[in-house]
């Protein structure tokens, strides 16, 4: 099967080009639906018959190569439509079409009766294609050929309801905006390219991470292409200082956010800077500050969410966050437990999503979770899976989220220190606190909302079942890599499946000193205790005193508003970059320099031309005595002329 | 070697089908017009089977027509193809009879005289690309000038007369200094050959040993030429006014094949010419091209006029595309001449999606429109597709050339430094903006004019028009090989050729 591993992004492409050319004359949602989703489905069959075949393998011989065609080839350059299969590319094809088939089902009940329904498949299918080439390419071209192309879906996901308004905008200026910064981290990209290109003559990563880890190159060159394809992920992955557009990107329909703005898409950097680990591994100034980029962002977004009202941007921050942890594990060396991670949150995130789409599909499209309360007795099924994925996002042992969190807070302490750790405990706890805000305030407590206008449901089973299925999957999905700690010699199962990926990289970096199995279960008990006391906190606050939430942010009025109104981060690049940019393009640019400057001189000349004919056209006053006189008066001078200089 | 007249076939079947336009009756303008398209599609059919035949392993040109013309002063009708020009020659063969049917409807008046310089164009056109001789050359080049000047000047809008002049005007004056530089070159041939002589072989033996101070006088001469018909800022200014009141065909052409002429002119004469000119010179002309790709991207992006915006863009497509000559790198000389057909389809692809909406509303202003991908959308697809193909998507067109190009200028020793290639990929972050900006203005949104709600779909003919140039944006961008190893050994050769001098 893994020679067929083609066909993982090619029914994805058959899926969009169905729906996509024809969808609108076959009406049938059921059709639509069906032909889109097994478009995703029968790739994880042919992904998940992938892993087993590699499992049947040893350990070092995982990886294997399938080409398709040529795709550039000039000078050095020599790429082609070719797929990697290893295990990292595996875990990522079965998160990707695992969870996006799992979306696609649930997409079917909730973007029924839609008009554009069967564009938000074909779309949706275009998205899988992309982002398949993206974690299956073998090379650094291929991987852009998906990095821009989810960024293209996303960007028509975001902006699906176009005449929509959004916010103080509309859901197009939203798409913009996320096309855009993307395109600013693709610059980043672009130059990490190009880059790689010079250094290593080659874009394909079996070239490249061999020739990085054989030749001696100095640690600049690593630090620059690095850095470059660091400023790609956080394009990509939200991270500060490009993250701004994944708030935004909530204006798209809910299952899109499920799907590409939190579980798959928004990892691509994640995956991008684990596959280069070896890069990275050489760039030490470039790894740290990977790791303080993600864990800034990761306290920067959590705090943000503490505040917002709209239960779809307290996922979204929450997302920057996670990936903020992810990163600071990308950057303290610890590879294979960002993509735990990346998988774990899918998982969970996903779930979150889903049961948020759930909530505003039975509250007739009310987002506001000040609106909101007491849901749990008209959705069980919602609150139930809700409440279990907010439990993994929190840390609690034994699901899944506790063992990815866990892994990347005890690398901090061994690889950052005592400060980092702190610092992502604290995140920790910022975050089970504003998840349990949200769902003491969605789900518990008084009704809040209209009862008239509004009467809240469960949503079909068509929606329901996705949500058990992410629900098993959050809570169980932890499992397969419990640390070594419990777990005895069998090591990390997880870890140990990803080891030879990671395997150069892991060579490079120095990790410290030993550390007692002791010092790590403490550790974790200390944090899982911080994190029980958040959620308690949480709920004491928003289900009984909700007063209290209100004396503290009186009493805390400035900061209150730097939280709600996130920093005031748009609002300062509009004015720095944006603005001035737009101004100076019409006022300097255009009007002055073309309109006056160039086209001034340009008609000047053609007027100056004009006033000097005028002036010779008074000698042509044709009376041939005047021409006479001029005439001789010239002979004369001529005479002189002569006479003079001889 | 022997003389084989298809290339002749090629310049002659536009030719002799412009004269026969005059012979068919002013009233039947349909026969006309299925004349024009006849003559087009036997011109492209004619330049196919050049394509098969075509040998791209070779270095050199092919299919060479060589007749003495003028014996005296050694001067010939001289024509041939290699690699440089095959993919250009192919690609006004396939946008001329495009152009012809986007305006079907559009030029209701004199439609015979419409026909007879749009055949006459193609004359002019597929001769700069053939000859081989630069007096030859240089009769093309001016005489290509004429039909242009009519069709802006007759067919054109409110401010065409201005435009047309301008347009004549900035290209005359470059070509005249060209003229100087040409003729000093063929006395100078004269001295070192034995004999007075514009063939364009032979003078390539002559130019790298003008004295150096001299040719980079000539150089200049040159480049300044070209560099208007780039355009190539701050030379620049012509366009957008030629292309606003020009009419959809000839935005189309201007666009999809005019500007590459200047660039042609670049890689065949400038750089075999004066190579160690060209090689002082390349920072200085990087720098201009750089400026005119972020230049260009700005200025569109405050444009109210649809067309301007489009022309402004090509100010910075072209800008890559002079960026990639003057790299000096295999790759950024590949992309240089991929980025060429690029910007012929994708540019020409916009260029009619506005005429086709400018049909329908007589208006070009972004603010006249909004919210129309509910209303029509077949045309709001082909909108976004044509943009993402000129945003430079991979998997299009557009992505293979700047890629290459960027690629190669990052890697140029000529060049010798990153600052280059940092500030050009820039550029990709602005061509989002004004193009998808445009497009939001344009399609998404509520529709904010009433009459918008009556606007018409993409029709039959416009699907015509528009499919090929589309059938090739995907093939470019998933299968360029069928295109780049046509100038594959031509550019190596070039390449080398200069890098050893």
């Amino acid at each position: 099967m893994i020679n067929w591993i083609y066909l993982t992004v090619a029914l994805p492409m058959i899926g969009f080009l169905i729906n996509g050319l024809l969808g609108s004359k076959i009406k049938n949602e059921k059709v639509i639906g069906i032909i889109g989703s097994s478009a995703v489905g029968i790739p994880f069959l042919i992904s998940v018959v992938a892993l087993f075949e590699l499992l049947a393998l040893p350990n070092d011989q995982r990886v294997f190569n399938v080409p398709l065609f040529t795709w550039l080839s000039s000078g050095w350059l020599n790429v082609s439509f070719a797929y990697r299969v290893d295990q990292l590319s595996i875990v990522m094809a079965l998160v990707v079409t695992g969870v996006g088939f799992i979306i696609h089902i649930y997409s079917i009940g909730y973007m029924h009766g839609d008009k554009g329904f069967w564009r938000f498949f074909a779309y949706l299918n275009l998205f899988i294609f992309a982002m398949m080439n993206l974690i299956l390419a073998d090379n650094f071209l291929l991987l852009f050929l998906g990095w821009e192309g989810v960024g293209l879906c996303s960007y028509l996901l975001i902006g699906f309801w176009y005449d929509r308004k959004f916010e103080k905008s509309t859901t197009s200026d939203a798409a913009k905006k996320a096309f855009i910064v993307n395109r600013i981290g693709d610059f980043g990209f672009l130059l990490g390219m190009f880059l790689i290109y010079i250094t290593f003559n080659s874009l394909n990563f079996a070239e490249v991470f061999s020739r990085a880890a054989a030749l001696s190159i100095p640690t600049y060159v690593f630090e620059f292409i690095a850095i470059f394809l660091f400023i790609g992920a956080t394009g990509k992955s939200a991270q500060i200082p490009l993250f701004v557009w994944l708030p935004d990107a909530m204006a798209g329909p809910t299952p899109v956010s499920a799907l590409i703005h939190a579980a798959t898409m928004v990892t691509a950097g994640v995956y991008m800077v684990a596959r280069c680990s070896i890069i990275f591994a050489l760039a030490p100034s470039a790894m740290a500050v990977v790791a303080v980029i993600g864990l800034l962002t990761a306290v920067f977004a959590a705090s943000i969410g503490l505040v917002q009202n709209d239960i779809k941007k307290v996922l979204a921050y929450s997302t920057v966050s996670q990936l903020g942890y992810m990163f600071l594990a990308l950057g303290l060396g610890a590879f294979s437990a960002a993509i735990f991670h990346v998988m774990t949150h899918a998982f969970f995130k996903a779930l979150l999503f889903l049961g948020a789409g759930s909530v505003i599909h039975g509250m007739h499209e009310e987002q506001d979770i000040s609106r909101y309360g007491g849901l749990k007795k008209y959705m069980p099924t919602t609150y139930i899976t809700f409440l279990l994925a907010s439990i993994a996002i929190a840390g609690i042992p034994p699901f899944s989220g506790f063992f990815s969190k866990d892994e990347i807070l005890w690398h901090a302490y061994i690889n950052g220190g005592l400060f980092v750790w702190i610092i992502g405990v604290f995140t920790a706890l910022l975050t089970a606190f504003y998840m349990f805000r949200l769902v003491s305030l969605t789900f518990e407590g008084k009704e809040r909302f209209d009862h008239h206008s509004v009467h809240p449901h469960e949503s079909p089973k068509v929606m329901t079942i996705p949500l058990i299925v992410l629900a098993i999957l959050s809570v169980i999905g932890g499992f397969i890599g419990i640390p070594e700690v419990f777990s005895g010699t069998g090591g990390n199962l997880f870890s140990s499946w990803l080891e030879p990926v990671f395997k150069t990289a892991n060579s490079k970096i120095h990790h410290f000193g030993l550390h007692s199995h002791f010092e790590e279960i403490l550790l974790m008990a200390l944090s899982v205790a911080g994190v029980v006391f958040s959620i308690w906190l949480a709920r004491h606050i928003y289900i009984k005193n909700t007063r209290i939430a209100d004396s503290v942010a009186a009493k805390f009025k400035g900061f209150y508003s730097l939280l709600r109104n996130k920093y005031f981060i748009d609002e300062l690049y509009d004015s720095t970059v944006v603005n001035p940019i737009k101004k100076v393009s019409e006022n300097l640019l255009y009007r002055i320099n073309d309109v006056k400057i160039i086209d001034g001189a340009v008609n000047g000349t053609a007027a100056l031309v004009d006033k000097l004919s005028a002036l010779i056209r008074k000698f042509q006053t044709g009376a041939v005595q005047f021409y006479a006189v001029i005439m001789v008066f010239g002979i004369v001078v001529a005479l002189f002329w002569i006479l003079l200089s001889l | 070697m022997e003389n084989n007249i298809i290339t002749s076939v090629l310049l002659f079947v536009p030719l002799v089908g412009a004269m026969l336009v005059l012979l068919f009756p002013q009233k039947n303008a349909p026969l006309i017009r299925f004349w024009g398209l006849f003559v087009s599609l036997v011109t492209f059919v004619v330049s196919m089977v050049i394509y098969t035949g075509f040998d791209p392993s070779v270095s050199g040109f092919q299919f060479v027509h060589k007749i003495a013309w003028i014996p005296s002063l050694n001067i010939t009708y001289y024509l041939g193809i290699d690699g440089l020009s095959i993919l250009l020659i192919l690609l006004t063969t396939f946008i001329t009879p495009l152009s012809l049917i986007s305006s079907w409807k559009s030029t209701g008046h004199k439609v015979k005289e419409f026909t007879f310089f749009m055949l006459l164009l193609e004359v002019g056109m597929l001769g700069v690309f053939l000859s081989l001789d630069i007096f030859l050359f240089y009769i093309f080049w001016e005489a290509m000038l004429i039909p242009m000047y009519f069709i802006i000047g007759i067919w054109g809008g409110k401010r065409r007369i201005y435009a047309s002049v301008k347009f004549f005007i900035f290209t005359m004056a470059g070509s005249l200094v060209m003229l100087v530089a040409m003729i000093w070159l063929a006395v100078y041939a004269s001295e070192q050959l034995g004999s007075f002589t514009t063939n364009l072989l032979d003078l390539y033996k002559v130019g790298p040993n003008v004295p150096h101070n001299i040719q980079s006088w000539m150089f200049l001469a040159f480049t300044l030429s070209f560099a208007i018909k780039v355009p190539l800022f701050p030379l620049h200014t012509w366009l957008p006014d030629a292309h606003v009141e020009a009419p959809t065909a000839g935005s189309v052409i201007l666009a999809g094949v005019l500007l590459k002429m200047g660039t042609y002119g670049l890689i065949r004469f400038c750089l075999p010419l004066f190579p160690q000119s060209s090689i002082q010179f390349a920072p200085y002309i990087s720098v201009l091209a750089i400026i005119g790709i972020i230049y260009g991207a700005l200025v569109a992006m405050v444009q109210s006029d649809m067309k301007k915006l489009v022309a402004y863009s090509s100010v910075a497509h072209l800008g890559f595309v002079v960026l990639g000559i003057f790299a000096f790198t295999e790759e950024a000389m590949q992309g240089a001449i991929i980025q060429m057909v690029n910007h012929g389809l994708s540019t020409g692809a916009l260029f009619l999606l506005v005429g086709v909406i400018y049909e329908r509303t007589h208006t070009r202003e972004i603010a006249d429109y909004g919210g129309i991908a509910k209303i029509v959308p077949v045309y709001a697809t082909a909108l976004m597709f044509t943009s993402l193909s000129s945003i430079g998507l991979p998997g299009l067109n557009g992505f293979i050339g700047e890629f290459l190009i960027l690629l190669g200028t990052f890697k140029s020793s000529v060049l010798g430094n990153w600052w280059f290639a940092v500030f050009a990929t820039s550029g990709v972050i602005f061509a989002a903006v004004y193009l998808l900006w445009m497009y939001q203005r344009v399609c998404f949104g509520k529709v904010t004019h009433d009459k918008l709600n009556k606007l018409e779909d993409l029709n039959t003919r416009e699907l015509v028009t528009l499919l090929p140039i589309f059938v090739f944006i995907v093939w470019i961008g998933i299968y360029p090989s069928t295109f780049l190893r046509l100038s594959e050994v031509f550019s190596n050769s070039l390449i080398n050729y200069i890098m050893k001098i």
